[in-house]
């Protein structure tokens, strides 16, 4: 099934272009046409769909993660969620600890513990009244954690419907574990009311700009650490695990460590994701690392295409922005929607977006090819 | 204002039983009054003394023929005399029930004229006790006569209650014994009191040592009741996953829609068939629920399945997206929350020790998991279909070359278990509501199950469910339900250290698939 899912050369340097253009527009055009147009006119963007689509570009990254991971080594991931939430609690502990004396009850404490009649802050929360910890924290915490479950797995080589089984089950028990208010992480609401981050207010505009601006240089890194990863000589041999494992295996090398690197970066990754969501949404709770949000994020690679890293920021964007137009005018259809494009995608477009203009753009050219040849064939026959 | 007309109507009527015996006699039939007559006006009595002393004749040689004067009393009585007249009351009714034919309200009354703390109650209780046939109701009356006696004031009849109630492993008189003790200590201990503590010691330790073992057996109930949910539910899924290597996460969906044909079932015997015949809807929906599942999974093989043959992933992946569109037609078409009526015989539950109590729906569970699992082992080891099927798990391809129609094998099979997560639904109803998210609520603990067992051996998914279902409800009285689940998918991956393919993983070249 591998074979015609790794991109041509010749596929790759268009990536590049596209690259530097979507770049380009991420980082400039929209931010200046943000800010410079009036309110009313057609080119202006506003702040709410800026904000909206800083929230999907974090999506993307969270899907760039699990594409790594599934698109290039074959394991199917159903738990990215649990490290997206993960990296967004840490961020969210340190939003919290910022508010001081300006929440509801006037306590420094966070409100859910003076409600849960906590008197002491308890002691892994310490750490996060400094920011530089927080984002520390936000990608060690979900890496570690990968770093010790990738290792049980991989070692004993859970692979395949079983690993996706497990990370499933993972899922729901880190949404159980998280729902609870004895873990002191605010149960079922999760973290909320963030006022300041770094001393700026989250509710100025400014702030939500630079905010946004943060999301796009970070997904673009992100882009290129994956880049770089295939592109290594451990890409290659990532590709050739997904293709055959058992092969790998008596080639001499080791598919565990290889596999446990990339499940570290793609967790580290989605950690990532969810430090930049936290601030801009201005709440995590524990219904975004269950198990649906983490299925979600594997259809939107699979929408976007599997093993094309383009692929997994357009089925984030493009998948998000869908279920935001849907939900608005359309609530009950939207599981209908989602669950149809499921069985659409996989049944009828495996390589999802990116494989249907791939298609798209050899019949292009063999069109253009055929059209070609064709008057230089006619001027022989003549 | 009431209250002053009262106490002026009660002071005539007081002067006017007094002054006036003649006339008095010619109301009630030209007798003189009955104490219980005597009794009655007692009752109107401002004096507490006066009224306590008439509760107490009254209850004591009063019985429940009775009973019209006292509701008429009570039709036109303030709150203090109503309150007044409730154990007088009470002790009729309660007497009255211990004839009754329906066992139920003969074992109530008993335990409740126990707990009313009336030494008068326990004559009619030996007495009931010795004609009672119903063992348990027996058990309920000795109980009651003998918390009663432990309330007397002879330290001799205590002592012999507080024996008699260890003897009786009597969860109900360990609040009393323990106050015995108590008072007992601080009291220094009279030589009258030193027996009698120390019998109570005895007791309670007697009960709470019968305690620890009823508990242990409840939970160990619990943990099989549970492990044959997940077993029901888990079967059809690892026969699955075993022939055609795929995960169907829409297998919970499959059960939901036959808690639905149950349901549905339930509705068309409300409408169409005489009530006498109501409760048979259940046996009627046993086919349904199965026919209604397994017709479903034909489809969803020969629509999405079938395609994605050979891409276990992807069909994981949309089968998932079926159940989500299952889910939501579900909550629009039925509403969120729907419940089925267990049939009559199915209600209530068998008392198989003191302080055990075994629920009927539990135990039909139970027994209808043994039944599916008889009849899947007659299905594939005795019958042709059952021969193909475990040859085309063992070697697909050869298997086609000598002329076994595969893909028929797998369609048929996938309508199999999936007929049998329809069974898994029909007997869900039993024991919860009827709602969209059914599925969801076992889904991940069976497939921990498949995990846990591997691929294409019965026993091992036999094992597993009883494995994880019975550490759920292990862990749970300890640990609370969340942290139990934790540790349980902890131990499965520790587990699956040591043997990565389940309990029974196919062994050779063929594991590598």
């Amino acid at each position: 099934m591998g074979e015609s899912l790794t991109p041509s050369s010749n596929a790759e340097r268009n990536e590049g272009t596209i690259f530097w253009v979507v770049g380009f527009v991420l980082l400039f055009v929209l931010p200046v046409l943000n800010v410079l147009p009036t309110e009313n006119s057609w080119l202006h963007v506003s702040d709410f769909a800026l904000n909206r689509f800083g929230k999907f570009l974090a999506f993307a990254i969270l899907a760039l993660g699990l594409d790594l991971i599934w698109g290039y080594a074959g394991i199917l991931s159903l738990g990215q969620g649990v490290f997206f939430g993960l990296g967004a609690y840490c961020m969210g502990m340190h939003l919290m600890l910022t508010i001081g004396n300006e929440s509801v009850y006037g306590s420094a404490l966070p409100d859910f513990m003076v409600w849960n009649q906590v008197t002491e802050l308890p002691f892994f929360w310490k750490p996060f009244y400094s920011f530089s910890a927080a984002v520390l924290a936000g990608l060690l915490v979900p890496a570690c954690f990968a770093l010790v479950f990738g290792f049980l797995a991989f070692r004993s080589r859970i692979r395949g419907v079983y690993f996706a089984i497990i990370t499933q089950a993972l899922a729901l028990m880190a949404w159980l574990v998280f729902n609870r208010n004895e873990t002191n992480l605010g149960g079922t609401n999760g973290l909320t009311d963030f006022k300041t981050i770094l001393g700026f207010r989250l509710s100025d505009p400014g702030t939500q700009l630079a905010l946004y601006v943060v999301t796009v240089l970070c997904l673009g890194g992100a882009y290129l650490l994956c880049r770089w990863i295939i592109g290594s000589r451990a890409g290659r041999v990532l590709i050739a695990i997904r293709d055959s494992e058992q092969r790998v295996l008596f080639s001499g090398y080791s598919p565990a460590n290889y596999k446990l690197f990339v499940f570290v970066v793609s967790a580290a990754l989605a950690g990532l994701a969810g430090m930049l969501y936290v601030p801009q949404v201005g709440i995590i709770t524990p219904a975004q690392m269950g198990v649906l949000p983490s299925l979600e994020t594997v259809i939107w690679v699979a929408v976007g295409g599997r093993a094309t890293l383009v692929g997994a920021i357009v089925g984030a964007v493009g998948v998000n922005l869908g279920r935001s137009i849907l939900t608005n005018h359309f609530p009950e259809l939207w599981p209908f929607f989602l669950g149809g494009l499921f069985v659409v995608v996989v049944l009828l477009f495996p390589d999802g977006v990116m494989g249907i203009t791939r298609t798209l753009s050899e019949k292009l050219t063999m069109w253009s090819a055929r059209l070609r040849k064709a008057p230089a064939a006619e001027e022989e026959q003549a | 204002m009431r209250r002053v007309v009262w106490i002026a109507l009660v002071w005539w009527s007081v002067a006017w039983v007094v002054t006036d015996v003649p006339a008095a006699e010619a109301l009630t039939g030209a007798s003189p009054p009955s104490p219980l007559e005597q009794a009655l006006q007692a009752l109107y009595s401002d004096e507490e003394a006066t009224r306590e002393q008439a509760v107490r004749v009254l209850i004591e040689q009063g019985d429940a023929t009775l009973l019209p004067r006292l509701d008429e009393l009570r039709a036109h009585a303030d709150r203090s005399l109503r309150m007044a007249i409730k154990p007088v009351a009470d002790a009729w009714r309660h007497r009255d029930d211990l004839a009754s034919p329906d066992a139920d309200i003969r074992r109530s009354a008993a335990t409740d004229l126990g707990t009313s703390g009336r030494a008068v109650a326990i004559p009619w209780l030996e007495a009931a006790a010795g004609f009672e046939s119903h063992h348990w109701v027996r058990y309920a009356m000795d109980e009651s006569a003998q918390l009663l006696k432990l309330a007397s004031d002879d330290p001799a009849i205590k002592a012999q209650a507080a024996t008699k109630l260890g003897e009786l492993r009597s969860q109900n008189a360990v609040p009393a014994l323990k106050a015995l003790v108590q008072a007992a200590e601080e009291s220094g201990g009279t030589e009258q009191q030193k027996p009698l503590a120390r019998a109570a010691t005895a007791a309670i330790d007697r009960i709470e040592t019968w305690n620890v073992w009823s508990t242990a057996i409840e939970t160990v109930f619990r943990g099989i009741s549970l492990s044959s949910i997940l077993l029901i539910m888990s079967v059809g899924l690892a026969i699955v996953f075993g022939l055609m290597g795929v995960i169907n996460m829409a297998h919970g969906e499959l059960m939901m829609i036959g808690a639905y044909a149950t349901f549905v079932m339930q509705e068309c015997f409300k409408l169409y068939v005489p009530s006498s015949w109501f409760d048979s809807y259940y046996l009627a929906a046993l086919p349904a629920s199965f026919l209604a599942a397994a017709v479903f999974g034909l489809i969803l093989e020969a629509t999405v399945i079938r395609f994605l043959y050979g891409r276990p992933l992807e069909t994981m992946l949309a089968t998932w997206g079926v159940s989500l569109i299952l889910i939501q037609a579900a909550r629009i078409y039925f509403g969120d929350l729907t419940a089925v009526t267990a049939p009559a015989w199915l209600n209530g539950g068998a008392q198989v020790m003191v302080g055990v109590f075994l629920p009927f729906n539990r135990l039909f569970i139970i027994g209808l998991s043994i039944l599916c699992v008889m009849g899947i082992y007659a299905l594939l080891f005795r019958s042709s279909l059952g021969l193909r099927v475990r040859a085309v798990t063992q070697n697909r391809n050869m298997s086609a070359c000598l002329g076994i129609p595969t893909r028929k094998v797998d369609a048929y099979t996938f309508a199999f278990g999936s007929g049998l997560a329809g069974i898994a639904g029909w007997a869900l109803t039993l024991v919860g509501n009827v709602e969209p998210g059914l599925g969801q609520n076992y889904i991940v603990d069976s497939f921990m199950v498949v995990v846990t067992g591997g691929v294409g051996k019965l026993a091992g998914t036999i094992i597993a469910s009883l494995g994880i279902g019975g550490l759920n409800k292990l862990m749970e009285p300890s640990l609370g339900a969340v942290y139990g689940k934790v540790l349980i998918l902890v131990l499965v991956i520790l587990f699956l250290q040591r043997r990565p393919s389940g309990l029974f993983a196919v062994k050779g070249r063929q594991a590598e698939g």
